[in-house]
């Protein structure tokens, strides 16, 4: 049940951080404690915009959340300062859940964000086995490489500019057939998303994966967010299982705009 | 046994299995959004309301919470009337639910065409918003004014074949004006109300929370204001009320029905108690009716009314 209102708590920026190009983080105190890595912050830029934002930093100190600079909200995010005031609600959404003894997760671009702390609390548990994949564009979009410790960390890059060349997905693939996961969780561009739920499902491989949708409310009401039989990303989301997205025919294929037309990926 | 209570409920031709409808706005922009409400025992659906072109509304923020209620601003985002058809024809395939197309237009001629087109694709009803009370041009602004919503009412009524309802605001001087304008025109059912226009400042920042600053105020904190204006247009005009405003409870909707409504829309309350809300209200509803030796619904519509009349006697 809900145990906080639905309103902006004002709070000061205590560290910004540039990851990699146009990607920099935003931190701010707040305890974490109660946070599931996947879960999201609607965040408030006072006067301008109020955008969804995967928690990228979970700990009971301070939170933060990764982003890359791509438009308006974002370019005004990325200028603001130590000391400067944002407002957030949340945190929203159902998160991940970690399945099996050896986890496989794969980030693509800006989603490795949101899996990593994921990887933190997989990394935390005992007994557990994890392989990453990040994938980005190429090397200067590569953020989270040094984060983690303990971790087999496999890199891919388009351009080949560092790691495998190629797509996350083809990686993904690549690695399933030397290896047995019991799970696999993604986040990344859809299309890449769609893509390793298709190889899960030939390699019957449990999979999770975190969907981005227009999010206005962010609360489950509005239904701006809404994929397949009325599944809201912003509440019953963002994190679907595998069988959940086998029945969602847009998925990998089209999202709605701001309008609720529907618009190809 | 529930199963001896009849929680049926007539809206002019619209039979509903249970008094409780969808309110317009609330998880109904796709056929998805509205067949997962349907299995979950809505009586009836209420689109998201469409206009004749695509529209994003507001930026964010577009909603927030306060004590007793949420403030929207949504701005009446939409596809467009012609977009919609696929949502219509995809969602009268999985459902015999009824839909009731909602509509919004700056004058008379809008909303005819929306309203024939809404016909065609199959709707059971069209709902006139007349009452958004946060979009420029339209909503509350044309439906304030009693001769411009006779005039839609009735030039709507002569296009259509389906019966209409118009969606009220309390934003007025007097709610009962309008709707008698609304009847005259032809409207087959009048929805009360419309959110009550509101707004929140916070103060560490010192800006509106909305980034259209005026929102519409619904929830727990508008009901006893629905109340009154659902009691006060069926005490005086002579045609089916939806109560709409704060409904969260069966309680919350037997106040309604006594003070007239024949049947009532649930919108804010798919936040407090979730998407399985219809058929929680129902059973609770027929509980509540059990308890207290009612056996059909009709028995507590306008009861209100009728006891005040037995004191005076």
């Amino acid at each position: 049940m809900r145990n906080e209102i639905a309103y902006p708590k004002i709070v000061k920026i205590k560290k910004t951080k540039r990851e990699a190009k146009n990607i920099k983080t935003i931190l701010f105190e707040y305890d974490g404690k109660n946070i599931t890595p996947g879960q999201f912050l609607m965040i408030w830029i006072p006067g301008l915009d109020e955008i969804p934002m995967s928690i990228s930093y979970i700990n009971n100190k301070e939170i933060g959340f990764t982003f890359r600079k791509v438009g308006e909200a974002t370019t005004a995010l990325y200028n603001l300062k130590k000391g400067n005031k944002i407002g957030f609600r949340g945190p929203y959404g159902n998160g991940f859940t970690i399945k099996g003894k050896n986890i496989l997760v794969v980030g693509g671009g800006t989603g490795i964000a949101t899996l990593a702390p994921l990887i933190e609390k997989i990394l935390s548990i005992k007994n557990k086995k994890l392989t990453a994949i990040f994938g980005a564009k190429t090397k200067d979009e590569m953020f989270f490489t040094r984060r983690f410790r303990g971790i087999n960390l496999k890199i891919s890059t388009d351009d080949g500019s560092i790691g495998f060349k190629g797509m996350a997905s083809e990686l993904t693939e690549k690695i399933i057939k030397e290896e047995n996961f019991d799970q696999v969780i993604t986040c990344g561009p859809e299309k890449m998303m769609k893509k390793i739920v298709d190889i899960c499902n030939l390699y019957k491989i449990p999979v999770q994966a975190s969907l981005e949708r227009y999010i206005k409310c962010g609360i489950g009401l509005c239904g701006q967010c809404c994929i397949g039989e009325g599944l809201r990303v912003c509440k019953d989301g963002p994190v679907f299982e595998g069988d959940v997205l086998n029945k969602i025919s847009e998925f990998g294929y089209f999202k709605r705009d701001a309008s609720g037309k529907k618009i190809k990926i | 046994m529930n199963r001896l209570i009849d929680t049926s409920t007539k809206i002019s031709s619209l039979i509903l299995k249970n008094p409780f409808i969808l309110a317009s706005g609330i998880m109904d922009e796709d056929a998805g959004s509205m067949i997962r409400i349907a299995k979950n025992g809505a009586a009836a659906i209420v689109t998201k309301s469409i206009g004749v072109k695509p529209r994003e509304g507001y930026a964010n923020p577009t909603i927030v919470e306060v004590d007793c209620g949420i403030i929207n601003s949504m701005g009446l985002p939409n596809p467009g009337i012609d977009a919609y058809m696929e949502e219509i024809e995809s969602i009268k395939k999985k459902t015999s639910v009824p839909i009731i197309g909602s509509i919004f237009g700056k004058d008379e001629k809008e909303f005819c065409l929306l309203a024939k087109k809404m016909e065609t694709y199959g709707v059971d009803a069209i709902e006139l918003n007349l009452s958004c009370p946060h979009a420029k041009g339209y909503g509350l602004e044309i439906g304030s004014n009693p001769k411009k919503v006779e005039n839609i009412a009735s030039k709507v009524k002569s296009s259509v074949n389906i019966p209409i309802f118009a969606k009220l605001s309390p934003n007025v001087t007097d709610i009962v004006e309008i709707a008698k304008s609304a009847k005259k025109g032809g409207a087959d059912a009048i929805t009360a109300i419309n959110s009550v226009k509101a707004m929140k400042i916070d103060i560490e920042i010192g800006l509106p929370v909305l980034s259209n600053k005026i929102g519409g105020y619904s929830g727990k904190a508008i009901k006893p204001i629905g109340i009154r204006c659902v009691y006060e247009i069926s005490k005086n005009v002579d045609i089916p009320v939806i109560g709409v405003g704060g409904i969260l409870t069966a309680e919350d909707a037997i106040e309604y029905l006594m003070a007239g409504a024949s049947a009532v829309q649930i919108g804010s309350a798919v936040y407090y108690r979730d998407v399985n809300i219809f058929d929680k209200l129902d059973n609770e509803l027929k509980g509540w009716m059990k308890k207290y030796g009612y056996k059909k619904l009709s028995e507590l519509i306008g009861l209100a009314h009728k006891k005040q009349r037995k004191v005076i006697i």
